[in-house]
């Protein structure tokens, strides 16, 4: 089902961003139409500069020439402007709604900080830490999805939900990572139920449709390893 | 024993984010149970209802615990009635949401590193990020506000508890250390909007004393 007659939406944004494609998950969850602009983000275009001054980030959702930055806010907004397009990805119940808002904000400000640290630390005892942050926060992810999925399959139930795209948007990464470790990390032993999670959430077919190649991510992680490398 | 309709609030009175949360239940005409946590001993209570973080606010409602202020105050508005604190017009949404996120990521950081750094140099280069973040908060109030009083418009809305649950830090800057992160000449329009949000009903009373703050940030300075 296309967006309204008459709703012209653009979606700024750049391959291999995990923040960009849980944009495009909630868009085709929803089943609705927009046109994707690539951003090279080291030469900004006029237009990702004029529709998003504060951050000059990906992605931006540009909706009838109106733009909705940072991409948990895109989301959510895509629920409440399009309530005709599909079931919402946000639940019904406020205590619901909140466990949901409170984990994606956890996964954000918690899981991802870490995954950066043991990825990008300029040290490798910072890198270490950021590893040891990492495997905390996971632990406390593991309840979240006890909390949230109530026993069923996805953080949003029998639905994918906010949850299942706000985490769901680094699965692409967290397989190219696992393949330059050799190491899982969502591990079956010390996280059950995030691990089965991962593995049903990538055979849906819209991630299936829409997740990065994982040999591209990692041919692309060579590269941004060597910039950290050459600009340390 | 917790009615099903009994609601309390774990806080610090300084803390900016109880304090939004407790305007926003001021602004909904709900009564509440507040309980002022010490941080260095904190209590039983707000261990088990928010084990993830333990940290305040935690807004207990029927029993069940709700934590992370913006989640917090998002909840409040759903489930009571009364003064709106997000707009209902989804884009209107959208802009408030990102200016809420703004202060919490871009203001308040600095704000606080400025609050606790050791060094001059330190301080200087922490009021300067807060400034710009303060620029930027001028100019969207401009946006926001159309003209109105309050980045909600005619009434308090979600940017403003946001940032104004931050004044008395703004305020501590000036009187610790001569700085005026909250500056007449440089954002007079957020500078007459501060005067507006403590004198606002749903502020009063929850808006600390400077001295409070002032009071704290020793505390954490001298540890």
């Amino acid at each position: 089902m296309a967006a309204g007659g008459g709703d012209d939406l653009k979606l700024l944004g750049m391959w291999a961003s995990p923040y960009v494609l849980r944009v495009k998950l909630a868009l085709a969850l929803k089943g609705i139409d927009y046109e994707y602009v690539e951003v090279d983000l080291k030469n900004k275009s006029e237009l990702l500069l004029t529709s998003n001054p504060v951050h000059q980030k990906v992605p931006v959702l540009i909706h009838n020439g109106k733009p909705i930055c940072e991409s948990q806010i895109i989301v959510q907004y895509l629920d409440d402007a399009f309530p005709d397009a599909g079931a919402p990805l946000l639940p019904s119940d406020p205590h619901d709604r909140a466990l949901a808002r409170f984990w994606a904000a956890f996964n954000d400000e918690t899981l991802v900080k870490a995954s950066n640290q043991a990825s990008w630390g300029k040290t490798e005892e910072e890198k270490a830490e950021g590893e040891k942050k990492v495997l905390e926060a996971l632990e406390k992810m593991e309840i979240g999805m006890r909390e949230c999925s109530k026993g069923k399959p996805f953080f949003g139930g029998d639905d994918v939900g906010f949850v299942d795209v706000m985490l769901g948007g680094f699965l692409a990464w967290v397989r190219a990572t696992d393949a330059m470790r050799g190491v899982k990390r969502f591990d079956p032993d010390a996280t059950p139920l995030l691990a089965a999670w991962a593995e049903r959430f990538v055979e849906l077919d819209v991630a299936k449709a829409l997740m990065p190649e994982v040999d591209k991510l990692i041919e692309f992680a060579k590269v941004l390893q060597a910039r950290a490398a050459a600009s340390a | 024993m917790a009615g099903k309709d009994d609601v309390k609030v774990l806080g610090v009175v300084v803390s900016p984010f109880a304090i939004r949360v407790r305007i926003a239940l001021n602004m909904k005409g709900v009564s509440y149970e507040y309980m002022e946590e010490d941080l260095t001993n904190k209590s039983e209570l707000l261990l088990s209802s928010n084990p993830i973080h333990k940290k305040v606010p935690v807004l207990i409602h029927g029993g069940k615990p709700i934590c992370e202020s913006l989640v917090i105050v998002q909840y409040v508005d759903e489930v009571f009635p009364g003064a709106a604190v997000l707009p209902s017009d989804p884009y209107d949404r959208a802009v408030a949401r990102f200016w809420a996120a703004y202060v919490d990521d871009k203001m308040f950081p600095p704000m606080v590193a400025f609050l606790l750094a050791v060094t001059e140099e330190e301080r200087a280069a922490k009021a300067e990020e807060t400034l710009a973040a303060m620029a930027q908060l001028e100019k969207a109030f401009g946006e926001c506000s159309g003209g109105k009083p309050f980045f909600g418009g005619d009434s308090i809305g979600y940017v403003d508890l946001a940032l104004g649950s931050n004044l008395q830090w703004l305020e501590t800057s000036y009187q610790m250390f001569g700085v005026a992160l909250l500056d007449a000449v440089k954002t007079p329009l957020l500078t007459a909007w501060a005067k507006r949000f403590v004198e606002a009903d749903a502020a009063k009373g929850v808006v600390p004393d400077t001295a409070l703050a002032v009071e704290f940030c020793k505390k954490l300075r001298a540890r």
